[in-house]
């Protein structure tokens, strides 16, 4: 279990050296999320559009290890964007992937970018 | 930069660490810290969960990364053996020597095994560390597959309670053996223990009291106990609990000065006879006494985190022992002096109530001024206040025995009064050392606004948690007495409550989320509090399915299925009254098999199939629907199911047709949304085989027409439904359940059954009665028009999505390919399969 969970480290955008083109805009409801695949591996990108920003994480949760975290719901927490996953409700921070409603290990993030109608996103490796 | 090193990763070792990180000179120390068991610090206090299900890493203090991000050098499974005071160094068992500035004492404590001749056998264990719980287990393990069901704890104190708890949770028959006449004798007297005796009698556990252990019978492994005198008990495994001994080797290796019957000898400043060397918790000898208690050992961790970094603290020379828990599903607490240890001339005032369990007996000096101690079992409710009566000395009322009786003057007012009528200094969280003066001056400063912010800045209530009402209270007083209104808003993201939000949404005519939250909010974007809520409401308003504005659905309305532990969903189609034909059973069995389903019959009389992935969701509907299924809604916060009897069709007691009323009930409630789910059952006749009266609304026919309970439910706290009405005929039932389900949905708190409401309801029933029969409001047809709006709009919303291009899109595991989630692993079971456990 341990070793799904060392696929995804937090990609900052300095480090990117992969963008890749996952899907078009329309893909992702607005003010909710969808599920990537990228090689191995899943991420769960937001389209946080009452912010007009986009965000991209780990689709497993660290709590129960299941891939489920794109089809949770989001919002802030004191200005804070952040998602709350699907099976017990663990709150993640969209910036920085930080539990915020416990101590377990912060989740991986990945940086999104908008072309046009498409949606990348960026890889380091 | 000054080394520490800290021997030890116990709770106590834990919180020198979080201590100290949290210092403002922490940047002047590298920390390092040594811990022999092989996993990091973990909640001992806490340690039966372990049995019912909890990991090891739910009982950890800490996350993993958490020493790492705090810049601490942790070794786990690594035993430091050697103290080299001379050279300020300390070795490992493989000789591997690191030096230090300081050095800190957290060794804990180990079991105390009396030296009884054959504890070594097989099948003796004791009940320390996790190691301990996973050994003891499995051998649990092997005595039942043999047949041999019987186990003792030898100790009848706190921890040999906690134990022979997490005996009796593994499946076996507990006995707990005691040396005194009574049950923790330390803490309780012979009428407390009595009481405390009888309630974990009444659970199926054997206590043994003055019983002293001979020696232990067998040949290889366990056989029995044979006491002094003469007699014996036969048992199969013994855990051990008969107190602790302080590890003190290391440092009595080294010349440390150790107390004679162990334990290091340490100062006010907890420093030990080296000034260099400090020793915390159950290890250190202070004041000639070991507290084995985790609140004194974090006091300890701060005084000596305080006089490393050159700041002056010390411990009192009276240290307080109070304490509160439970144990075996029974309260027991005891404060002050509660045994009159010091012997003083005290009025002892003491309340006994067989009949429910209750023993309560306080202490107060003869001129009735002063609490001094007290004892509670059974009911302990009372705790903080009468623990902050004690410990501030407070002026005891007229008649002392108030304290435990309550006052029969008949005001209804508290023990305590007013919260705020506490000194600033008086102690409310005891295990992380906070004051009533810490927690309202969070809020007075503007640092904390709520509740969970004052638990965040002050830790107040971590702990055991005991403390938490009264936190609540002073927090609700602090924000009232700043002019703040303390109200019941759903989430940070509205100053409403529900039923405000309800009337804003339907006088307004909003329809989408982001309306209400630009025009009510408080400038934030929602969260998974508030959105699913407002979903909730507008479907109620508008008669809507969960398709419209999909994203701000709970997750299992998003996807209308119920996610499961894999992330799997299950899908229930509708059966009313649990009336199937063999034909559509048969297709049921098709689509199960075809799809490679798990297929079980729920609680609520319809078929329930487990499994199937996001991709596979709508391509089963769609058969279902076929085939003249529909959604049964079982996913949502709405009906779920009607359930029957089957009643005078064919029962020969039925008194009328309990099946056909309930299809009719169960279509015209059908895919409502509420603030909670809903079940309701009807039953022929008196015998109830539907068990109406556990349903939010139930029938039961009987001579001259049906009586209507209302307000049932099973879960966590059962509460039988109440009689609304009686002898009416259907058309009347329709209306009275019209009338009160909606009443229900305008006025409950956001996940409410209706049991609790009813429980909340000013005047209760009564009042229900006034409104749903008599009108008193005068709002029956408004009740009964929205009700019918909601009756004649409905759509089964699956079809909905089978039947849109744009909706059916949402089913995919991923937007930019077909394939399903490769994370899935199944396992079989008996005939079929199931998700692979957890770790």
């Amino acid at each position: 279990m341990e070793e799904i969970l060392k696929q995804y480290k937090t990609t900052t955008i300095e480090n990117v050296t992969v963008w890749y083109e996952a899907a078009n805009v329309s893909s992702f409801p607005k003010d909710g999320g969808a599920c990537v695949k990228y090689k191995g591996k899943q991420i769960a990108v937001f389209n946080f559009d009452r912010i007009g920003k986009w965000y991209a994480c780990q689709n497993l949760c660290p709590h129960k290890m299941e891939m489920v975290l794109s089809r949770g719901m989001i919002g802030d927490h004191k200005g804070a964007p952040k998602v709350a996953c699907p099976l017990h409700k663990k709150t993640f921070s969209l910036e920085n992937g930080e539990n915020l409603n416990g101590d377990m290990d912060a989740i991986a993030t990945y940086p999104v970018r908008i072309e046009g109608d498409k949606v990348l996103i960026g890889f380091d490796e | 930069m000054k080394n520490i090193i800290v021997i030890g990763n116990g709770m106590v070792g834990y919180k020198f660490c979080e201590k100290l990180v949290a210092n403002e000179n922490y940047a002047n120390f590298k920390l390092t810290v040594f811990g022999e068991e092989p996993r990091r610090a973990y909640d001992r206090v806490h340690l039966s969960e372990f049995y019912d299900g909890k990991s090891a890493e739910d009982l950890s203090m800490s996350s993993a990364t958490w020493y790492e991000e705090n810049n601490i050098d942790l070794h786990v499974a690594e035993m430091i053996t050697e103290i080299d005071r001379e050279n300020k160094t300390v070795a490992n068992h493989r000789g591997v020597k690191y030096s230090y500035d300081y050095l800190v004492l957290a060794t804990g404590s180990s079991a105390f095994v009396p030296p009884i001749p054959g504890v070594e056998k097989e099948g003796v264990f004791v009940y320390r560390t996790i190691e301990d719980l996973e050994a003891t287990e499995a051998y649990a393990k092997k005595l039942k597959a043999e047949g041999k069901l019987e186990a003792a704890v030898l100790g009848g104190g706190l921890l040999g309670l906690e134990a022979a708890n997490a005996v009796k949770n593994l499946g076996l028959n507990a006995h707990v053996v005691e040396f005194a006449p009574r049950l923790m004798p330390r803490q309780l007297d012979k009428g407390a223990s009595d009481m405390l005796q009888a309630k974990i009698e009444s659970l199926g556990l054997k206590v043994h009291l003055s019983k002293q252990t001979q020696h232990i019978q067998g040949d290889k492994a366990i056989e029995g106990l044979q006491y002094v005198d003469d007699t014996e008990l036969k048992v199969d495994m013994l855990v051990v609990s008969a107190g602790i001994r302080p590890r003190d080797e290391v440092a009595r290796e080294c010349g440390l000065e150790v107390g004679t019957r162990g334990g290091i000898v340490v100062n006010q400043k907890m420093q030990t006879s080296d000034p260099n060397i400090f020793a915390i918790g159950e290890c250190a000898l202070l004041n000639s006494m070991i507290y084995g208690l985790v609140a004194p050992g974090y006091d300890m961790a701060e005084v000596a985190v305080d006089n490393i970094v050159g700041k002056d603290n010390a411990m009192p020379e009276y240290i307080d022992m109070s304490t509160q828990l439970k144990l075996i599903g029974t309260e027991v607490a005891s404060f002050g002096d509660a045994l009159n240890d010091a012997k003083e001339a005290v009025d002892e005032i003491t309340y006994v109530n067989k009949r429910n369990g209750v023993y309560k007996k306080i202490n107060v000096t003869k001129n009735g001024k002063k609490l001094l101690g007290g004892i509670l079992v059974g009911d302990s409710s009372d705790y903080n206040s009468l623990f902050q009566i004690y410990s501030n000395g407070m002026k005891l009322p007229e008649d002392p025995e108030d304290l435990i009786l309550g006052s029969r003057g008949g005001d209804g007012e508290g023990l305590l009064g007013d919260v705020m009528d506490l000194p600033d200094e008086a102690q409310i969280c005891s295990c992380e050392s906070v004051t009533k003066g810490q927690i309202c001056n969070a809020i007075e400063s503007g640092e904390a606004n709520d509740l969970g912010d004052v638990v965040g800045c002050t830790k107040a209530g971590t702990g055991c948690g005991g403390c938490k009402p009264m936190v609540k209270d002073l927090v609700d007083a602090t924000l009232k007495s700043l002019g703040r209104v303390v109200k019941d808003s759903v989430c940070e993201h509205f100053d409403h409550n529900r039923q405000e939000l309800y009337d804003l949404i339907q006088v307004k005519e909003y329809t989408t989320f982001n309306e209400v939250l630009d025009k009510h909010g408080n400038g934030g974007h929602g969260c998974e509090l508030c959105k699913p809520l407002v979903a909730s409401l507008m479907a109620t308003i508008y008669a809507d399915t969960a398709n419209k504005e999909y994203a701000i659905q709970d997750s299992n309305d998003r996807f209308l299925a119920n996610i499961q532990r894999n992330g799997t969903y299950s899908v229930v189609p509708r059966i009313p009254g649990g009336e199937i034909t063999p034909e559509k059973l048969i297709i049921l069995g098709e689509i199960g098999k075809k799809y490679d389903l798990y297929t079980k019959i729920t609680g609520g009389v319809r078929i329930d199939f487990f499994g199937a992935t996001l991709n596979q969701l709508p391509k089963i509907w769609k058969e279902l629907i076929d085939n003249g299924f529909e959604s049964g809604h079982a996913y949502g916060k709405s009906l779920r199911t009607v359930k029957t009897c089957v009643g005078s069709t064919w029962c020969r007691y039925g008194m009328d047709e309990s099946v056909s009323f309930g299809i009719e009930l169960e279509n015209r409630y059908r895919g409502m949304r509420s603030p909670h789910k809903i079940k309701g059952g009807v039953s022929g006749c008196i015998r109830e085989c539907a068990e109406a009266r556990g349903k939010d609304f139930g029938l039961i026919a009987v001579d001259g027409g049906w009586n209507l309970y209302v307000g049932g439910n099973g879960g966590a706290t059962p509460r039988h439904a109440e009689l609304l009405a009686e002898q009416i005929d259907n058309e009347t039932v329709i209306k009275y359940i019209d009338r009160f389900l909606m009443y229900y949905m305008r006025t409950a708190k956001p996940l409410q059954r209706t049991a609790a409401w009813l429980d909340r309801l000013d005047g209760g029933i009564e009042h229900l009665k006034e409104i749903v029969i008599n009108d008193k409001l005068g709002i029956a047809d408004d009740l009964d028009k929205e009700m019918s709006t909601l009756v004649n709009k409905f759509e089964c919303e699956w079809k909905q999505a089978i039947e849109s291009p744009e909706m059916m899109s949402r089913f995919s595991h991923f937007v930019n390919s077909e394939e399903a989630d490769d994370n899935l692993v199944f396992v079989p079971l008996r005939d079929q399969k199931m998700p692979q456990h957890w770790k």
